[in-house]
């Protein structure tokens, strides 16, 4: 008696509602669905290939490059590189091991290995400590970490200012040197 | 330090408290930096300001401050870590005879292969010091085509009067008047210099004036 429970009275198990599918209708709607034809590439198995979505592009330090890189996405070079390497609006990064002997024009570069060439960035350029860059550079901003090694020339290129707040300049607010000069002797030919 | 501690007491005054703490003793792993005053570098700033566009070019290698303060006035600046290419070329302690005239033209190729007339400043720093008569007379010459007339130069040399190894820095530069000064270690000075000497070498040029400071550096500047 005790164990008898009338079904009506029995709970029903929990049933969550399947992702993507909307709550079924009181009454099956007798129509026959149909299901439309999947597209199915024609690549074999095993060897699909990802769509482009902006990733890291990797040379590996066991690659070496001789010729024109064009990327359209970040590229990471820890390899041996030598020629032009464009990647506009990205980011290069010569990693500890890369070797570039090559002209460089990227949004971004980072170097930590070693960069033989000039070097055009028109947002940053990182020469991270242990770093050796020889080459003139070329971009809006430059950072140089202690222990890096750098030999060339520095010019700053300043985007529109419309993109950048203008930072402000120190020889405006240069003092002036006064009259007065103690310990000055000077040798005049 | 250029040798211990001074015989005289110093005035308790905020440079010379600078003064002391860079020429104490190196502490085991710590870099010591001190801030001071640079006359020379005031003088340097100068003679320049007001101009946009100018090229000049560090021989104390690349720092983020230098770096910044002079491309932040609108310069473009070339770095050359001028004592790094002399180790490189003549070995540490300067091992190979820096009278070798083939080992000369290498070093001159090295650190100042540049297009006469093509600088209009050079911050020498400290690093002529460390060059023997021969080396130092070819990279004067070197330095008077290369950078235009009417240009001014800072260089800095100790003044003291024996050859025993005095520090030599890093100097980043703060302000138009003020350096941070860290030492980057010690080396023997190739020769002694007075007023005199260095009157004598750079002859060629224009002018020389001279800035003694606390720590016994004499600041020059030379005009092209």
């Amino acid at each position: 008696m005790w164990n008898k429970r009338r079904e009506e009275e029995l709970p029903k198990p929990y049933v969550p509602p399947s992702p993507g599918h909307a709550p079924a209708p009181a009454a099956p709607n007798p129509v026959e669905v149909k299901k439309e034809a999947t597209p199915v590439s024609s690549t074999p198995m095993g060897r699909i290939e990802p769509e482009p979505r902006g990733g890291s592009a990797t040379i590996g330090k066991a690659v070496k490059i001789v010729g024109q890189i064009y990327s359209k996405e970040d590229l990471f070079v820890d390899g041996d590189l030598e020629g032009t390497v464009e990647a506009l609006e990205h980011k290069l990064t010569i990693g500890p091991n890369g070797t570039v002997h090559a002209s460089v024009r990227a949004r971004e570069v980072v170097a930590l290995g070693t960069i033989q060439g000039n070097v055009e960035a028109t947002d940053k350029i990182e020469i991270r400590k242990d770093a050796k860059l020889v080459g003139d550079i070329k971009t809006a901003r430059i950072i140089i970490e202690d222990g890096a090694y750098f030999k060339g020339s520095i010019d700053i290129v300043k985007p529109e200012p419309s993109k950048v707040s203008a930072k402000p300049q120190p020889a405006a607010a240069a003092p002036a040197v006064t009259a007065h000069q103690p310990a000055a002797a000077e040798v005049k030919r | 330090m250029l040798r211990g501690p001074r015989a005289a007491p110093a005035p308790a005054s905020q440079a010379a408290d600078s003064a002391r703490a860079l020429f104490t003793a190196r502490q085991a792993g710590a870099v010591e930096t001190a801030v001071r005053q640079s006359r020379g570098l005031e003088e340097f700033f100068a003679y320049i300001r007001g101009q946009a566009g100018l090229t000049i070019l560090d021989l104390g290698g690349a720092t983020q401050q230098n770096v910044s303060f002079i491309t932040n006035l609108g310069h473009r600046l070339y770095s050359e870590d001028f004592l790094q290419i002399l180790n490189e070329s003549f070995g540490p302690d300067s091992a190979v005879d820096q009278s070798n005239a083939g080992r000369i033209e290498y070093f001159l190729r090295q650190a100042l292969d540049y297009p006469e007339g093509h600088f209009d400043g050079v911050l020498i720093w400290d690093v002529l010091e460390y060059l023997a008569p021969a080396l130092l007379a070819a990279v004067v010459e070197r330095l008077h085509k290369i950078v235009r007339p009417k240009s001014y130069m800072l260089a800095f040399f100790h003044s003291d009067n024996k050859l025993e190894a005095v520090p030599y820095y890093t100097f980043r530069i703060q302000d138009v008047n003020k350096l941070e000064v860290a030492q980057r270690g010690s080396r023997h000075p190739a020769q002694l210099f007075n007023n005199r000497s260095l009157e004598k070498l750079f002859g060629p040029f224009e002018s020389v004036k001279f800035f003694l400071t606390r720590e016994r550096l004499r600041e020059v500047i030379i005009k092209v």
